[in-house]
């Protein structure tokens, strides 16, 4: 759909829902695949203009492939997370039929930063940075602690399952991996057993998806892959070295210590983080990356998708495979 | 046989040209997309230059693992089952190092930028 038959369309529906609007402006597509469209436009009202992002599945993408949680859950998981003080963007309207516009909804735009290279680099983030990872955990603590009354339907997952898939999607691959099988090997070995305490998990909490401004994190987008699990998950992927950028000391996203997340996530949340299982998913965090990257690489292959760009993320589960050494068999 | 120049040695030279002399002229997405694109060669000509020995060196190291002979695939599979299997793990003799070696093989070929495979070098 072209970008002025959406403006059109969201100008139409923007109209009924928002008083006093006049119409829509400065709509263009952001991102995402065939199945999931990201647009940015700008709502006209006499008070002031309303930035706004619509993310939909177009009409006949309807369905959430696999692990996707879907948009009208993401739709509800965001405006309770809203509700309850984490740093959320406002839902301002769930997509209906008479729209036309597919599923989906629309929400307020948040100005900020998502690109790592800059959060951890440029000097308009360095009163930031340190403050991050403390805050992650507070904000991570936040969203464990939304109560499980409120939440909509979603897909429940724990280690073991997780393992299960991984080992299908890696003998599924072609070619064998040595170190991704002794990573599975390990993760069997020391699965720490099903979680206590079930919540929501977020299943993406990393750079990319936390719009970073120089006071902080001031969103948490894309619950795409939310469901209910080990709240300790969320903490361990956000640990993964991929999302560190290069700096690699700072195990927290490139931007802060362990000890840092977990004083933070405890301080708010009241709970202890159990320190073993944030490790042991921060390898299988390590390991489910390593897989996805080779998964770029057979879309590239096989799929529609036939760009340079995925072909050369293939080449980047070496990475992993390092990261894996480093974190089960470092060197003396 | 094929005739010089070496395809390292062309896909280097297009590699340079499109760096030198295209990339400043661009800007934007194209500008990204050829980074990706002068990356990608970059990644050939160091595949082109390094793979050979270091398949060599991994199909002679899996020989010696495992005690017999195959093909570099063949006995990687052979590897792969026998960690699953858990009849070979972290301390049966030469896995810990074999699986670095090859590791590192390949990281110098994928990403030499990449901070753990620096780290990894530097502490050698």
């Amino acid at each position: 759909m072209s970008e002025r038959a959406v403006e059109a369309l969201l100008a139409r529906s923007v109209m009924i829902w928002c008083p006093g609007t006049t119409g829509v402006s400065a709509a263009a597509r952001l991102s995402g695949g065939a199945s999931q469209e990201t647009w940015s436009f700008d709502i006209t009202h006499p008070d002031g203009a309303i930035g706004a992002i619509l993310r939909r599945a177009p009409p006949g993408y309807g369905a959430a492939p696999g692990r996707a949680a879907g948009l009208d859950a993401e739709a509800v998981l965001m405006q309770l997370a809203h509700d309850a003080g984490v740093p959320s963007p406002k839902v301002l309207h769930v997509l209906k039929p008479d729209d036309d516009l597919g599923t989906g909804f629309i929400m307020q735009r948040v100005a900020g930063e998502t690109i790592p290279r800059k959060i951890l680099r440029d000097d308009e983030f360095a009163q930031a940075r340190p403050k991050l990872a403390r805050q992650c955990g507070e904000i991570l603590a936040g969203i464990h602690g939304l109560s499980a009354a409120s939440l909509p339907q979603l897909r429940r997952m724990n280690a073991a399952a997780e393992i299960v898939e991984l080992q299908r999607e890696i003998d599924g691959f072609g070619g064998p991996r040595p170190v991704f099988q002794l990573a599975l090997r390990w993760l069997r070995d020391n699965d720490p057993g099903a979680s206590e305490r079930v919540t929501l998990v977020h299943g993406d909490f990393r750079h990319g998806n936390l719009m970073i401004g120089s006071d902080g994190v001031r969103a948490v987008l894309d619950w795409e892959l939310a469901h209910l699990g080990d709240p300790m998950e969320d903490l361990g992927w956000i640990c993964v070295n991929s999302w560190r950028f290069g700096v690699i000391d700072k195990p927290v996203g490139g931007f802060g210590a362990y000890e840092e997340l977990f004083s933070g996530y405890e301080a708010a949340s009241g709970i202890a983080v159990d320190v073993a299982r944030v490790k042991f998913w921060e390898v299988i965090g390590t390991l489910r990356w390593g897989v996805m990257c080779v998964g770029m690489m057979q879309r590239f292959r096989l799929g529609p998708d036939h760009s340079m760009e995925r072909a050369m993320i293939g080449r980047r589960s070496s990475e992993t495979e390092i990261d894996l050494l480093r974190l089960l068999a470092p060197r003396a | 046989m094929q005739d010089e120049p070496r395809p390292d040695e062309l896909v280097k030279a297009v590699a340079e040209f499109l760096r030198n002399d295209i990339a400043p002229q661009i800007s934007g997405h194209a500008a990204f997309k050829l980074r990706v694109a002068i990356n990608a060669l970059d990644l050939v000509t160091r595949q082109l230059t390094l793979a050979g020995d270091s398949d060599a060196a991994e199909l002679h190291g899996l020989m010696l693992l495992l005690g017999v002979h195959g093909t570099l695939e063949g006995l990687n599979r052979d590897l792969a089952d026998r960690i699953a299997q858990g009849d070979v793990d972290l301390t049966t003799p030469g896995v810990k190092e074999h699986l670095w070696q090859t590791t590192l093989a390949k990281l110098a070929v994928d990403q030499p930028n990449y901070g753990s495979y620096k780290r990894e070098l530097e502490s050698k």
